[in-house]
Order: C-alpha cells, then structure tokens, then sequence
C-alpha cells in the first residue's frame, strides 16, 4: 500500500461527497452570519441605550456567550433543551441557533463599539453644515460605521465556518463526519486511507476560508482612514 | 435537580478541569515562545524563512482545531508517527495558538513608528538597548488586549480535546449524560466548571486593558 490510499479520495464520488458535507457546515455558517448580522445591529443599537436595566441584560447575555466555549453552548441547546423542555432539535437546527446567538454578541459588541467610536464632532460638524438629523446619518455616521464593522463582520465568518466544525459532536453529519465513513467503508481495501482524508478536509476547511480572510484583511487595509 | 449527584460527581470534573488547564496552560506557553519567535522572523524580514511562517500562520489561523487534532491524531499514525493523545492535544493547541499570538506581537511591534528606533539609536544606545527598552515595552502594552483574547480564545478551544480521548470537561459531561441520564445536573457543572476557569482570566485581562491605555505614547 504505497500511495497510502490517496486514490481513496478520487474513488466513486468520495470527493463530492466530502464537498458536499463541506457545504452543509458553509451553508450553517453564512445562514447564522445572516441572522447574526441582522439581530447583532439591534443588540448593538440597544447596547448603546442609557437605561440600566437593557445595559446589564445586555452585558450578562454578552459575557456569558463569549466566555462559554462554543461546544458547550451546542450541549447545552442540543441535549439541555430536549431533556429540560421537552424541545426536540435536530442538530442542524440546534447548531445554528447556537451560532446565531454566538455571532450577535459578537456582531453586537462590534456595532455598540463603532457606534461609541463616532466622535462627536461629526454629529456637530454635519449638523453646522445644515445637514437634517437624517442627512447626517445617511452621508457621515452610516458610511463611516459600515466601513469598520464590514471587515470585522467577513472575519467573523471565517470564524464562524472554523467553529461550525463543532457541529459533528451533536451528530450532524457534515465534513468530517463523511471522511470517517469514507475511511471506514474502505477499511479493508484501503486501511491507511485516514491520512489523505483528513489531509483533504484539513486543505478544504483552508481553502474556504482563506479567501474570505484575505478579502477581510484587504478591505480592512483599504478603508483604513 | 439532583443535588447528590452533583456532590458525588464534583471530583470528577475536578479532575477534570485540572486537566484541561494543564493542557491549557502547556499549550499557551508554547503558543507564546512560537509566536514571539514567528514575530521576531517577520519583523526582521528573515528572508525565505518568512515566508514559511508566512504559510504556517495562513495554514493555522484558517483551519479549525477539530480538524487540526484528526489529522494529527488518526492520520499521522498511517505514516508511522504515533503521538499520545496528551501530545497530541498540546501540538494541536499550541499549532492554532502559535499563529494567533504571532498576529498579537506584530500588531503590537507594527504599530511602533520607525522615527523610534531612529531616535533611540541617535541618542547613542545599541541596535539591542533600543529594542529592549524602548520598542518592546510600548509594543507590548499594545499587544496585552489581544493577547489576552487569545489566553482565553485557547482555553475555550481545548474543549474539543475530548475526540482524541482526553477526559475533559467536555468528556466527563458527555459521559454522564450517556450513563446517568442526568442530562440537568452535568450541564450546569460544566457551565459552572468553564465558569470558574474563565471568567477570573477575562476580568484580570479587562482590568489590564484598562491599566494598560495609559502606557500608550503621544495619544
């Protein structure tokens, strides 16, 4: 067995598969980006309120999410939900709840901490030029706001896709999960075929996630000042 | 809630957590020295040996760790290399950690101007005294903030060590809930346990930030 079973990987369509099972783990990612996106501006934009009692609310949500590990959050919804409440997930569904809830603390603390590094003088600046309210926010807070928090917004879905390879301890069958089948089914034939394989889905996981880390750190670059 | 069952079971994830923070720690430790050493390489330019810790911290800081450990774990030993799980766990960490610290030093040596190197040297000290007393200690004010994100980043990835057969926190609830059914009281003592670890090293790294906006120069 010299070649180490590398042909494992072009045999059937053990390569499609693996994409495939690459997919279902992009396709959680970017749909709890999304959701993140959307409910992480609102907790930022709540974030920034004064009243006490949405500060501390919105702290604890935030400290406890950042400070769990991922993986606990997922046994947490996973098996914490259907044994406490009776609420049976699937765990796809378990998983992009967990990292919805995950990316809005992040995105939230993003959007509070651009909003809060506006200096005042822009307000007051747009305002003495005869901007409306509205025109200041359109023309000079919104712009400004966007381009610090896209870049970092990209970066948490790289992140994001590292992280959703957690998902194959609550069961969800996605990359790696397929790799070990690949390699158990070939057991016999091929008995050192491990190797390749997760050489393959170590390569795959780099190969998504590179481009977006490096349209991050351009954009970041370009939108500096 | 069961709350003998709990008792029973504390030792447990005592053992437990002290495991996780030893892997932690060692990990950490070694993630430090390699990405002092990467920094160094890139901010000096080394050249071609640049350009590999270019592709390590590239290869590290876009791969997850879970796939990082299967490699290392069921795939090396295909190719004769069989390493414990303990080992195993701290390459893991301190290959993800070393790049991620890499990334903290340079921001923070980046973000010191050129003009103090020259100045320091035109005051008569040496290529080393200006390093040692001048660059590091402002680069390093700079780097504490996301340094200590990563000290914490790294204890929270180590939750994945239970795939390559370590009794973590991780392992030791999962058992539970698979041999008791007491899905509740494991669950809680392990939120309790990352409690415990973490959030003493997140306030220490919030006070530290605070302290730490005086020592910047010129702002």
């Amino acid at each position: 067995m010299q070649d180490l079973g590398i042909r494992v990987l072009f045999m059937g369509d053990n390569f499609l598969r693996l994409l495939g099972g690459l997919w279902i783990t992009v396709k959680i990612s970017l749909l709890a980006v999304a959701l993140s996106i959307v409910l992480g501006t609102l907790l930022g934009i709540i974030m920034v309120f004064k009243n006490p009692v949405t500060r501390f609310v919105t702290r604890v949500y935030l400290d406890f999410i950042r400070i769990m590990p991922q993986l606990v959050l997922l046994f947490l919804v996973y098996f914490g939900l259907t044994k406490s409440f009776g609420i049976n997930l699937s765990g796809q569904v378990s998983a992009v709840i967990v990292f919805t809830m995950w990316g809005t603390a992040e995105i939230g603390d993003l959007v509070r901490g651009a909003l809060i590094s506006i200096p005042k003088h822009q307000y007051e600046s747009g305002q003495a030029l005869g901007l409306t309210n509205k025109q200041v926010y359109r023309y000079i807070i919104i712009p400004q706001t966007l381009r610090r928090l896209i870049p970092l917004a990209i970066n948490l879905t790289t992140r994001m896709i590292k992280t959703t390879s957690l998902i194959v301890l609550i069961g969800v069958v996605e990359v790696l999960k397929i790799g070990q089948q690949i390699i158990e089914a070939n057991r016999y034939t091929v008995p050192d075929s491990a190797l390749w394989i997760y050489a393959a889905i170590f390569l795959l996981y780099f190969l998504a996630c590179w481009p977006i880390s490096l349209l991050a750190s351009g954009l970041e670059k370009k939108w500096k000042n | 809630m069961d709350t003998g069952f709990i008792v029973e079971y504390i030792p447990m994830y005592i053992e437990a957590a002290k495991l996780t923070l030893k892997l932690g720690v060692i990990g950490i430790l070694f993630s430090l020295i390699i990405g002092v050493c990467c920094s160094m390489i890139q901010y000096y330019k080394i050249p071609f040996v640049r350009r590999i810790v270019a592709i390590y911290i590239e290869l590290s800081r876009n791969t997850p760790l879970l796939v990082q450990l299967f490699f290392l774990y069921f795939g090396l030993p295909k190719i004769g290399i069989t390493i414990s799980s303990e080992t195993c766990a701290i390459v893991g960490l301190s290959f993800l950690g070393g790049s991620y610290m890499s990334e903290a030093f340079r921001s923070g040596l980046e973000s010191i101007e050129k003009i103090q190197m020259e100045s320091g040297l035109s005051l008569g000290l040496t290529h080393s005294q200006v390093m040692r007393h001048i660059i590091f200690p402002q680069a390093l004010s700079i780097s504490i903030p996301p340094l200590c994100a990563n000290v914490i980043f790294l204890i929270k990835e180590t939750s994945v060590f239970s795939v390559v057969a370590l009794a973590d926190l991780m392992y030791v609830a999962k058992d539970l809930i698979g041999l008791y059914y007491k899905t509740d009281e494991a669950l809680l003592m392990l939120i309790v346990s990352y409690l415990i670890i973490l959030l003493p090293i997140s306030i220490v790294a919030t006070l530290l930030e605070r302290r730490l906006r005086y020592a910047g120069f010129g702002n």
